[in-house]
């Protein structure tokens, strides 16, 4: 009878009713230094330094497009002083010349494999401008790719995978991307 | 009063909360995945221009940054250009060429995203995408925010 007797034991179980708070803090803590920011940015790949001993391979004069921008963001695309806003039209153009179809102008590239784009700035031109520039250009490249995709499978180059076939033949052999940055001028006035 | 006591149901009025802390967790755990801490104290003051044509990194475990603008003096004014690789400001341009070099052994596939305000003058972009070609790292990415 005396073990009926003996002392109630406190409940053996961990008190759970503060859990959520603890969670909640931790969430709280989580929320404030979280940084949900995607990196969005315009891609490129840099050039090798070339080697000294070997020439570069010389280039015709009419498959390079040159852009000059300068300090106060006016842009010389030829020769030819022309506005921003032109700039990817007359970059399309001069990348689709004699492709088959087009005809063929005299001082624009053999084609889209031989054409080259060139921009150059000075060293005073603010980084937006230049930036503004580069977006045109691969704005133009990207406009062609995708007209090329549609035509050829149906589908949005954006669609393709990078690593397919499909990508790396509009990629490489029909448009390929040559984008050259030329050294900036000193440019002091 | 009696009439009133019979008009309401004899059900709990409480919502049940024992589920809450499996929610609270759950928001925890989605949160502690998707989390980046913030990497760097920034040291100089950039405001992103805007691009059409921009794409997304995918892979941030291969990103270095190099943070280019004017440096902050103080809680408004600020000093001239500057460029910061992680945690400090790089006085001499032709470091870089080493500290990148270091980074590209430790990561062969490096990306290195630059993060330039947008009215810094483009002649010490050049500078530093120079000093990139020597270094060997030479894919680049210019951030830009979505142009809206």
């Amino acid at each position: 009878m005396a073990l009926l007797n003996k002392k109630k034991r406190p409940d053996p179980e961990i008190p759970g009713s503060s859990l959520a708070d603890i969670a909640f803090l931790l969430l709280i803590f989580f929320l404030v230094t979280t940084t949900i920011n995607v990196d969005t940015g315009i891609g490129l790949t840099l050039p090798p330094i070339p080697d000294e001993n070997v020439e570069p391979p010389p280039i015709k004069e009419r498959n390079l497009l040159n852009i000059l921008v300068n300090a106060q963001g006016l842009v010389l695309l030829d020769e030819t002083p022309s506005s921003i806003t032109e700039v990817k039209q007359k970059v399309k153009d001069f990348i689709t010349n004699c492709e088959p179809g087009n005809p063929c102008v005299e001082d624009l590239s053999e084609g889209p494999t031989d054409a080259i784009i060139s921009i150059k700035t000075d060293r005073q031109t603010p980084y937006n401008i230049y930036v503004n520039m580069l977006d045109e250009v691969i704005g133009a490249y990207n406009e062609l790719r995708d007209e090329k995709a549609r035509e050829l499978y149906g589908v949005p180059f954006k669609a393709l995978e990078e690593t397919s076939q499909e990508y790396q033949a509009i990629a490489k052999d029909v448009y390929p991307k040559k984008i050259s940055i030329a050294e900036p001028d000193e440019g002091n006035s | 009063m009696a009439h009133f006591k019979k008009k309401s149901a004899n059900t709990k009025q409480d919502v049940p909360t024992s589920a809450m802390p499996d929610v609270v967790f759950m928001l925890l755990i989605f949160f502690m995945v998707t989390t980046v801490l913030r990497e760097v104290e920034l040291k100089v003051q950039i405001d992103y221009t805007q691009a059409e044509n921009i794409e997304k990194i995918e892979q941030k475990r291969l990103v270095s940054y190099i943070y280019i603008g004017p440096e902050r003096l103080g809680p408004t004014e600020v000093g001239e250009s500057k460029v910061q690789i992680d945690d400090a400001i790089v006085e001499d341009i032709n470091a870089i060429r080493t500290i990148m070099y270091d980074k590209l052994m430790e990561q062969p596939r490096l990306i290195v995203s630059l993060r330039v305000d947008r009215d810094s003058d483009f002649g010490l972009i050049t500078d530093v995408t120079q000093e990139l070609r020597h270094a060997g790292t030479l894919r680049i990415n210019y951030s830009t925010k979505r142009e809206i």
